[in-house]
């Protein structure tokens, strides 16, 4: 059997998006479905005085105006836990249950109608009364009123932690820098806005068309917040125009779908509106990062820490773990890193495109790269210095890691030997250019996913399991395992996803989607395959009889005898003379030893190329090499997809993306996407080079081989050539996006992912640092400001900083 | 949004005496800037009289100079040869907004209406905003003002004109023509500044229709070029941007400069100062300078936007360098 896995098959839902037949949550044809329209708060704090719906109601076609006074009671919206318990993960939701505001556009009023051009007219004509209260939105001026929470971040790492000895390890140093880097708001802004439709079947039974991360997340919160059984909710989710973590919990506007819909006793669709994205829907804190390094003259890290402040809201907390990987991903004998939350009257902070690494890439890489200025080495030399053979927060070995390689491919490619060591000292003219890179990391997890197999009696095969796809490709990559494990071409599976009717499996974010469902699809088809061959040897008519079942091969619908073509039949003539309608097989994948064993991360590394305009501050990124050691790839085509995209977000991320807060009135200002800009593809330039390398021998350890008692192992894959030509003269062949990943020997017993990847541009803040005397330099880069009362001590002066 | 009656009307009379109806009317060409305000809350036409039947398309020669119909697109305006060839600064303008869908639809007449991007004009959910509200106040000034004025605002309001061919229009002097009863205005009586009546963006008066814009013959057209500074280089408003027009001497002396900024004000800014400055000199770096200087010496920062004081300074000085290398 050829290896399907791994091939750069296209999407096999890319014809139906391209035309437009994905149908998306909002757009399912639901008969008599009315449309709901929210209305959001314009303070950040205090109580609704007054309702007054008196002219929405007059409004042809309005069917309700839900508020606070006629909403139904939701069974612990606020996810308060009882003394001593811990809270479900699930995130607090307000919706309408009492007259205080909490942030401002918080949803506080719903509007039904016939249509939605009634229900938005109805929406603008309602007027509410405020009792206004001061509110609290900065963050940089209430560091004094920061509380340490109990952990960190969705993986459960403690908030606070210390190894060794951070006082002694400062003190042993030949260089000490202590700077602080902040990072903005962010809003996800998915392209597809969050939707549901809501339809109860029965009383106690409801169906909600809903744009989720996870449906059976969703289920068991929706069933919970109405009291009704898990299995008498069913959540179908299709397809999705991006989430970015912000589809993952249920926010408010999936209850108040369902309770609309319930008042109403009809079908009810409600989208947010691309304004109200800005608040609600979860958004990625502020975060003020102080880092501290302290390096001997020869680079080595003695010491190394990252005490993060950031929001969360005063009814739920989050924590942007921007800390955690300044714990792992240097060599420091000396570790100190610590989490701290200010509570702010705003939408509570939630996951969003690498929680923790993204902001805190930035501030780790972009401090590694002031310490390698002020030690005079080369930025890739010092992190190379430093490296961690193992992880040094953990004492645990690494289940893979190839940084070392993405390092020395990337810097090979990029042509980093060629970079000055002297900040502004290459430029085209009135334009300078600058030269950076970055290490890249998220952790690798996966969680308990379950899949279904099976072969009809016409031959047809299919595999169900609930996942999502994000638009990330899980179709089909799934369709790949599936047809490899079975032992048909892909073109012969229907996979299908998106149904709570379907196995159940985890919520698709952390990255862990192809890790979890990957391995549940294989276990399906595979056992699927053990049935029916054992079904052929055994059954005394077939002419596969007696055959030994390891001797029997699936080939274009046929079980073949190895060696023997004659000794064959039809998926359908078996099936046929067993009298059976179809076969079937299910199975479960769990995480296994490897989690205790091994500390699991996919690492990667970036270069960057700026220009920037001399007079103007004006950055452009004119080219970008990317290498990933990212597990096994499970096609090619989609993982490169995926590499580009977390390198182009954290682009926008560097350059552009900043919800921006009017502090006065506790309000988001740029709430659209002409003014909060994020990257495009129009300015993105194109892809000029994509290379699959396999692994390199030389220099990477092993891969661990402990792991005999995991799930059953997808086969590893054969050595391919090399299908890449490195550039003759990068320079020459701007603007251009590359990315190259390392085929890892494949981790036995795992689908690793082939996680989305963001690492920030350290070259943007290099240039920042040449740049301090330049005021114009300013608007450009305010985005990657560090504080100006920065101190970085010890013998070497900073001749560049003004 | 508000409901609203269509009509589309075949002849420029028919669409003026159709306007004549109220103040609830509203013409609409490409209605890439309207139907957006209008679901934003901030537009709420009761009749809406749709342009795109007129007979306003077309881009002609005219007494020397070039005369383009109102309900030309902004793409039409921008690729085609004689604007190209003779105004190569509008179509450099034109081509460095919006997108190319945008500017498909976008007419030349509605673009010289495109109202601010100010957020708190942009929100109806804010209360203040003297140009939406009159006498509700300015948002803005004591909010988050990164994109608004730094010239000719007033203590009513510091919104900005967004419009980057606007402000190659000034630069070339051209003229709008309207009907309702005929009439000219240069373009620089065209906007206002705010004063103490933010809420009317232009001397436009209700019911009168924009036919066409005039662009008088410039010899030295060529010798141009527009500078826009922004955080995004596609789909992102400008900071600062500026059209320079030079004519100059065999011996590089500038005989007439024509600048136009914008991002700045209300209204595109004509840098009458600088032009003036420069006028009979060479520009070396240091009559640049002060020319700028002069130009931005009224200039008055916010908390988020005094930046751009300086960055105009800086366009005015590439803009000329630059457009003495073009054409």
């Amino acid at each position: 059997m050829e290896n399907i896995i791994g091939e750069p098959l296209d999407r096999i839902d890319g014809r139906l998006k391209v035309t437009g037949r994905a149908v998306y949550a909002y757009e399912h044809k639901i008969p008599n479905a009315a449309t709901a329209v929210l209305v959001t708060s314009t303070i950040a704090k205090g109580r609704i005085a007054s309702i007054d719906s008196k002219a929405a109601g007059r409004v042809p076609g309005v069917l309700l105006v839900l508020t606070w006074e006629n909403a139904i009671k939701l069974n612990n919206p606020l996810n308060t836990a009882a003394p001593g318990h811990e809270r479900s993960p699930a995130r607090a939701i307000t919706a309408l249950q009492d007259n205080l505001v909490r942030y401002a556009n918080e949803p506080i009023v719903v509007v039904v109608a016939e249509s939605f051009e009634s229900a938005e007219q109805a929406a603008s004509l309602v007027e509410v009364r405020y009792t206004p209260e001061p509110h609290h939105v900065n963050l940089e001026s209430r560091l004094s009123e920061a509380y340490t929470p109990k952990k960190a971040g969705g993986g459960g790492d403690p908030a606070v932690s210390k190894r060794g000895d951070m006082n002694a390890g400062m003190s042993q140093a030949d260089l000490r820098l202590e700077q602080t880097y902040s990072t903005p708001f962010e809003v996800h802004n998915p392209m597809e806005p969050h939707a549901t439709i809501a339809v109860w079947d029965a009383p106690d039974r409801l169906t909600l068309y809903d744009a989720t991360q996870g449906i059976f997340s969703d289920r068991g919160r929706v069933a919970s917040l109405f009291g009704l059984k898990p299995e008498n909710v069913r959540v179908i989710s299709p397809y999705l125009g991006g989430g970015f973590g912000s589809k993952g919990p249920v926010w408010s506007h999936v209850a108040l779908a369902a309770m609309a819909a319930k008042k109403l006793n009809r079908p009810v669709k409600l989208a947010v509106k691309r304004p109200q994205m800005f608040g609600m829907l979860g958004l990625r804190s502020q975060t003020r990062q102080t880092l501290r390094i302290a390096a001997r003259r020869d680079g080595t890290i003695t010491a190394l820490g990252n005490d993060t402040w950031s929001h969360t809201s005063s009814f739920d907390e989050f924590v942007e773990a921007s800390s955690l990987c300044a714990r792992m991903l240097y060599q420091s004998p000396n570790n100190s890193t610590a989490q701290r939350l200010v509570v702010s009257d705003i939408g509570t902070p939630s996951y969003m495109r690498a929680p923790g690494e993204a902001p805190g890439t930035y501030a780790l890489e972009a401090a590694m790269d002031e310490m390698a200025y002020a030690l005079k080495m080369d930025p890739l030399e010092f992190r190379l210095k430093n490296y961690a053979e193992t992880d040094p927060e953990e004492n645990k070995p690494w289940s893979s890691k190839s940084l070392s390689d993405c390092y020395r491919m990337g810097a090979e490619r990029f042509g980093w030997r060629r970079r000055p060591l002297e900040p502004r000292s290459m430029r085209d003219g009135n334009t300078l250019i600058g030269w950076g890179m970055a290490t890249s990391v998220y952790p690798t997890r996966r969680s308990v996913s379950n899949a279904s197999a099976r072969l009809n009696a016409d031959g047809t095969f299919s595999v169900d399991a609930g996942t999502q796809d994000l638009g990330t490709g899980t179709y089909t990559i799934m369709t790949q395992v599936a047809a490899q494990s079975f032992g048909v071409e892909p073109q012969q599976v229907k996979f299908r996803l998106g149904d709570t009717e379907f196995p159940q499996t985890p919520v698709s974010g952390g990255s862990q989607t192809a890790a979890s469902t990957g391995s549940a699809v294989h276990l399906a088809a595979q056992a699927l395959r053990e049935k029916l061959i054992q079904m052929a040897v055994s059954d005394p008519a077939s002419p596969l009889s007696g055959v030994s079942a390891q001797d029997v091969v699936l080939e274009a619908g046929r079980l073949y005898a190895r060696g023997n073509p004659s000794k064959s039949e039809t998926f359908q003539q078996l099936l046929a003379r067993q009298r059976l309608p179809y076969l079937e097989a299910k199975a479960d994948a769990r995480p296994g030893e490897e989690k205790n064993q091994y500390s699991m991360y996919a690492f990667g590394a970036q270069f960057a190329e700026v220009r920037v305009d001399a007079d103007f501050g004006q950055i452009r990124v004119s080219r970008m090499t990317g290498c990933f050691g990212a597990g096994k790839i499970l096609n090619a085509k989609t993982a490169r997809s995926q590499f580009m995209g977390g390198m182009i977000w954290g682009i926008g991320m560097a350059l552009y993306e900043h919800a921006a807060m009017d502090a006065r009135l506790g309000r988001f200002v740029n709430n659209n996407l002409a003014e909060y800009q994020s990257r495009q593809i129009s300015t993105s330039g194109t892809s000029k080079q994509s290379g699959w390398m396999k692994k390199m021998t030389t220099s990477t350890r092993s891969a661990p081989r402990a792991s005999a008692k995991l799930v059953s192992p997808v086969q590893p894959q054969p050595s391919r050539t090399p299908s890449f030509t490195p550039p003759a003269n990068a320079s020459a062949t701007f603007p251009l996006l590359s990315t190259s990943c390392l085929h890892k020997v494949p981790e036995p017993g795992i689908l690793l992912p082939a996680p989305r990847l963001f690492a920030l541009s350290s070259a943007t803040e290099w240039l920042k640092l040449t740049f301090a005397r330049y005021p114009s330099a300013r608007f450009s880069t305010a985005r990657l400001r560090s504080s100006a009362a920065t101190s970085c001590f010890g013998s070497e002066s900073r001749p560049f900083r003004s | 949004m508000t409901p609203f009656t269509y009509s589309c009307p075949k002849t420029i009379e028919e669409a003026i005496v159709a306007a004549e109806s109220g103040p609830d009317v509203r013409f609409i060409g490409g209605g890439t800037n309207l139907i957006d305000l209008m679901k934003m809350g901030v537009e709420h036409p009761r009749r809406i009289i749709d342009l795109n039947k007129l007979p306003l398309k077309m881009i002609e020669e005219h007494n020397g100079g070039l005369r383009i119909g109102a309900l030309v697109s902004n793409t039409d305006a921008a690729n085609h040869p004689l604007v190209r060839s003779r105004y190569p600064v509008l179509s450099q303008a034109i081509l460095a907004g919006a997108t190319q869908q945008l500017r498909n639809k976008a007419t030349m007449g509605g673009n010289l209406l495109q109202r601010t991007r100010c957020y708190y004009f942009y929100d109806p959910s804010f209360e203040e905003c003297n140009k939406r509200r009159p006498g509700s106040g300015c948002a803005a000034i004591k909010g988050y003002n990164r994109i608004h004025a730094i010239l000719g605002a007033s203590d009513q309001c510091i919104a900005v004109q967004p419009s980057d061919m606007c402000v190659a229009l000034l630069a070339l002097d051209a003229v709008v023509q309207v009907d309702g009863p005929p009439r000219s205005i240069p373009m620089r009586d065209f906007h206002r500044l705010p004063g103490s009546t933010p809420q009317i963006d232009t001397n436009l008066q209700p019911g009168q229709l924009i036919t066409a814009i005039d662009l008088p013959p410039i010899p030295y057209g060529r010798r141009s070029v527009y500078i826009k500074v922004r955080d995004r280089n596609s789909f992102a408003f400008a900071l600062v941007s500026v059209a320079t027009v030079l004519d100059t001497r065999p011996d590089g002396v500038i005989r007439k400069a024509h600048i136009a900024l914008g991002g700045v004000a209300m209204k595109p800014w004509r840098a009458t100062k600088a032009e003036q400055l420069l006028a009979g000199k060479k520009p070396d770096e240091n009559t640049l300078r002060a020319a700028a200087g002069a130009e931005l010496q009224p200039a008055k920062g916010y908390r988020d936007n005094a930046f751009k004081i300086e960055l105009a300074k800086r366009c005015i000085i590439r803009s000329v360098q630059s457009a003495l290398r073009a054409g």
